[in-house]
């Protein structure tokens, strides 16, 4: 038996679909979200397949933000369907609790957390459901991968039984091949003619999926869907949308977050061409015209007051919230091995501070959306990372039922998180709720988007180490950072911050509990700000990328104290094999240890960067200009890989995103205000000082991974570490251009 | 600062990939929005509004522009946006060598990069690494398909090539 077998209980059930109830009901009571969404001749064979006359699209239910995952969904389910991936069409299907993302929230989360909100006595029913259609944390991979297969599967078995019922043949005995069902006799008849009768039969509790050995088209790089689209300017973002009677807007924002408004006079901007109305929004004023520019040019010309922040005015105060939080009251021990007290004993012990600044995503398209209010139903456009969400959302502002809100995702022009978030399509919602029965569009200026973004955590940290007899003894690390579920829940549930100071959750100490570095003496503290700080949210890596710099840089510093190559070090305290071996990939690709010109320098880190062992050495050269980046060379572990060349383009993304996050990136306060506007002061890399970047990709890792957070994690340090070999300067608070030059 | 009222008002003429176009907007309205919300052509993106960004990159008279800061009344000469070069059946060279490579992630950016790119390849048949990093220099990608549009350039202009060296053989 060389074909596995899944046995599917009624919590899994055929389709992949493991929300609870699904299959319990007869095929024809099923709510499949599809039902809702058919257009004439189109038939649902599974909430994953849409079959008509022009032939199949999958429903690849996870947000499409650059990381190619619908094509690579798509191709999952093509596989097991036996159709080419290049002849399906894929879309993203409406918001539905059976497009569940079980990876980041598995059903016993769910349960579990709904019952301790209703024992809070916060009106939250809605909660499991609504947050659960997420993409975020690269998780899409771990949670589509037999799903989307099976969902194939169950479709290509229901089209074989239609076949042999139509033609009267035993369907064990029928084939299929490239979208055909092959009859006994040789006929091939078209999944398309096949699917009305597909339809009306029940998909199977059990399905044998393919072993590897017989994949057709997984493991190989396939064309993404949406290239040609992205290559023509046809792609359809949220921003794109015309709409006939459209009104476009855009939102003056208080610099200061959460401050509110004062007072505020539209006289002179109620002259100006185009203007139709304001409405003041909790924080900023929504300006409506007949034209976004119109919009945005009445928007300076209104007068406002605005309140004071409910944060510190300045910077130094903020740092100072995360740094005097380190050793402040009962802090989360992460990882604990050994008596670090007792080997401290009589040894010199050195110690480091660091420091990351807040940061934001600066997605190219700013944050925006559409809505559409008219006759008590709503329908809202946006790029989102929850439709789920979005729906109960909309159904909450608006106060109408959730069965009347239709959510259309869209193409996105980035997120990294930051689509997650629901003001910029709350702001859409008011402004359709001020003009019923027009759809509207309300555009963020860019200096909209960065000065009222929802911010990587500022973050600090503390560390003490020891070596003896040339031998690392000592790890103790202490980290601090506002907790960010504390944060998103405020947003969430609109209470302005009552219990934020008291909460802490796993975003503080994100990608510390399980590195596998295994010292004598190995100590981690989490501790959360000591203060209401900026909104923090997700983003690209969450807390590894605060945590890994720290964890990193440390293991530099200590293999420096020991006389100790970075290298050879962390070999010797690594004994899981994956690990070890995407570092002695990184060593031969980079030829670590061979003697490079003068001016030139490496630098080592290595992470398991969610879930992936990662390693990164970054080779640098000292130019007249600034210090430049040369190559970077990456080995990471995705345990299977499905399309090699998008896996390879999301590593490369991820290291370049995490070196702009090294090198150029930070958002300030002053005076309560965000000091950054636009790319001028939060610059981010440019063509040409992007260096050569090598990757290698492992499979030894026994489950499937994700790879579009992998790339970013470990750069920073190994950026830090290369900068330390090349000048002897070891910088220690990010941004690097803080305090060095580069070209 | 003159107000932005009726007196900045006017009716503009606008040849945008071959067609004609009669528009009456203020005439300070940048290129960008008169071709977004006016003429419906969103291919041309909107990323900063400061010339920062290069996403609203188009050509006028050939020449790469940033549409988010030319008024409408300053424009003088042939407009061509990215519907403009061509379409998913009938590619560009440029666009051809962007799908071929695949570059593009969100590709949000992706239509001024292409504009920069094409400009660059339509003047420079063999461009050098410094040439690309000249001309593409005002473009960000926050994705960072950087390595893959070099690669897409070099992959066009070798296109380009192939295409005169036939011609001229013919």
């Amino acid at each position: 038996m060389d074909r596995r077998t899944f046995i599917i209980s009624t919590a899994a059930v055929a389709s992949g679909v493991a929300v609870a109830g699904y299959f319990l009901v007869r095929p024809e009571e099923i709510d499949n979200p599809l039902y809702a969404i058919l257009k004439d001749g189109q038939v649902a064979v599974t909430p994953y397949v849409i079959i008509d006359d022009a032939g199949i699209t999958i429903i690849t239910p996870r947000a499409e933000m650059g990381q190619g995952i619908q094509s690579t969904l798509a191709a999952l389910v093509a596989e097991e369907l036996d159709v080419p991936v290049t002849e399906v069409s894929v879309a993203y299907g409406p918001a539905s609790i059976v497009y569940t993302n079980n990876i980041m929230y598995p059903e016993e989360a769910i349960r579990k957390q709904l019952i301790r909100r209703v024992s809070n006595r916060l009106n939250l029913s809605y909660y499991p459901p609504r947050l659960s259609q997420s993409t975020g944390a690269q998780t899409s991979l771990s949670d589509g991968f037999v799903k989307m297969r099976q969902a194939g599967a169950s479709a290509r078995t229901i089209l074989i039984q239609a076949a042999g019922k139509k033609y009267n043949m035993n369907p064990s005995d029928l084939k299929t091949e490239d979208g055909y069902v092959i009859l006994t006799d040789g006929r091939r008849i078209p999944y398309t003619s096949l699917a009305a009768d597909a339809a009306k039969i029940p998909p199977p509790k059990e399905v044998t999926l393919k072993p590897r050995s017989e994949w057709k088209q997984l493991g190989k790089s396939q064309p993404r869907k949406d290239m040609p689209l992205k290559c023509t300017g046809t792609a359809q973002y949220a921003i794109d949308l015309q709409l006939p009677g459209m009104v476009y807007g855009t939102v003056k924002f208080n610099p200061s977050i959460g401050g509110g408004i004062k007072s505020f006079d539209d006289s002179e901007a109620q002259g100006m061409k185009g203007f139709i109305k304001t409405l003041e929004w909790d924080d900023g004023i929504i300006v409506l015209a007949t034209n976004t520019w119109y919009a945005m040019e009445a928007a300076k010309a209104i007068k406002v007051e605005w309140g004071a922040p409910p944060y510190p005015m300045k910077m130094e105060e903020h740092y100072a919230a995360v740094d005097n939080a380190l050793g402040q009251g009962e802090p989360t021990e992460v990882r604990s091995q050994g008596d670090i007290e007792a080997a401290m004993e009589g040894l010199n012990t050195f110690e480091r501070k660091y420091s990351v600044p807040y940061l934001t995503h600066a997605t190219m398209e700013p944050m925006n959306a559409v809505a559409l209010l008219k006759d008590g139903e709503l329908d809202i456009w946006a790029a989102n990372q929850n439709p789920l969400g979005v729906r109960y959302f909309g159904s909450k502002i608006v106060g109408i039922p959730e069965e009347s809100v239709r959510v259309h995702s869209m193409f996105m022009g980035g997120a990294f998180g930051r689509r997650q978030e629901t003001d910029f399509i709350e702001a859409a919602l008011r402004a359709a709720m001020a003009v019923e029965g027009k759809p509207v569009k309300v555009t963020w200026t860019r200096e909209g988007d960065m000065s009222h973004g929802v911010y990587r955590p500022i973050a600090s940290a503390a560390f003490k180490g020891a070596v003896k007899n040339g031998k690392p003894v000592v790890f103790d690390l202490q980290i601090s950072a506002p907790a960010l579920f504390a944060s998103s829940d405020r947003r969430w549930f609109q209470n302005k911050g009552k219990e934020i100071a008291e909460r802490m959750d796993r975003s503080v100490w994100l990608g510390m509990n399980d590195q596998p570095y295994n010292l004598p003496n190995y100590r981690i503290r989490a501790y959360k700000a000591l203060k209401l700080l900026l909104p923090v949210g997700w983003t690209r890596g969450v807390g590894e990328t605060q945590n890994v710099f720290f964890h990193e840089t440390a293991m530099d510093e200590l293999a420096l104290e020991g006389g100790l190559d970075p290298m050879e070090m962390r070999l010797s305290l690594i004994d899981d094999a994956d690990s070890r071996a995407v570092l002695e990939a990184v060593k031969r690709m980079s030829n670590w240890g061979s003697t490079l010109p003068e001016g030139y320098a490496r630098g080592l880190a290595f992470a398991r960067s969610s879930g992936a062992p990662t390693a990164q050495v970054v080779e640098i050269r000292q130019t007249e200009e600034g210090i430049r980046i040369e190559k970077v060379f990456v080995a990471v572990d995705v345990g299977i890989a499905l399309d090699p060349r998008n896996i390879e383009a999301q590593i490369k993304s991820g290291v370049i995103y995490g070196l702009d996050s090294g090198i150029n990136s930070t958002i300030t306060v002053s005076e309560g205000k965000i000091e950054q506007r636009n790319f001028n002061n939060y610059p981010l890399l440019r063509i040409q000082q992007i260096p050569e970047i090598q990757v290698h990709i492992h499979e030894n890792n026994k489950e499937i991974l994700g790879v579009g957070e992998s790339g970013v994690a470990a750069n920073p340090p190994a950026l830090g570490n290369a900068i330390f070999a090349l000048t002897g300067k070891r910088i220690r608070n990010l941004p690097f251009r803080k305090a060095i030059k580069f070209a | 600062m003159d107000k932005t009222n009726l007196s900045g008002m006017g009716l503009f003429q606008l040849e945008v990939n071959g067609s004609q176009y009669e528009v009456e907007v203020d005439g300070k309205m940048p290129l960008l929005w008169v071709l977004r919300d006016e003429l419906n052509l969103t291919g041309t993106k909107y990323g900063c509004g400061a010339a920062l960004c290069g996403a609203c990159t188009v050509l006028v008279d050939d020449v790469p522009v940033r549409s988010c800061v030319l008024p409408v009344v300053g424009v003088k000469g042939k407009i061509t946006t990215i519907e403009g070069l061509g379409d998913a059946k009938a590619p560009s060279l440029v666009q051809e060598a962007w799908i071929e490579t695949q570059v593009a992630q969100c590709g949000y950016c992706q239509s001024g990069q292409i504009m920069s790119a094409h400009a660059l390849i339509n003047n420079n048949a063999n461009p050098s690494d410094s040439d690309i990093d000249a001309a593409m220099a005002g473009n960000l990608c926050r994705c960072s398909t950087y390595p893959r549009i070099r690669e897409a350039i070099k992959r066009a202009a070798e296109k380009k090539r192939t295409l005169s060296e036939s011609k001229d053989t013919l």
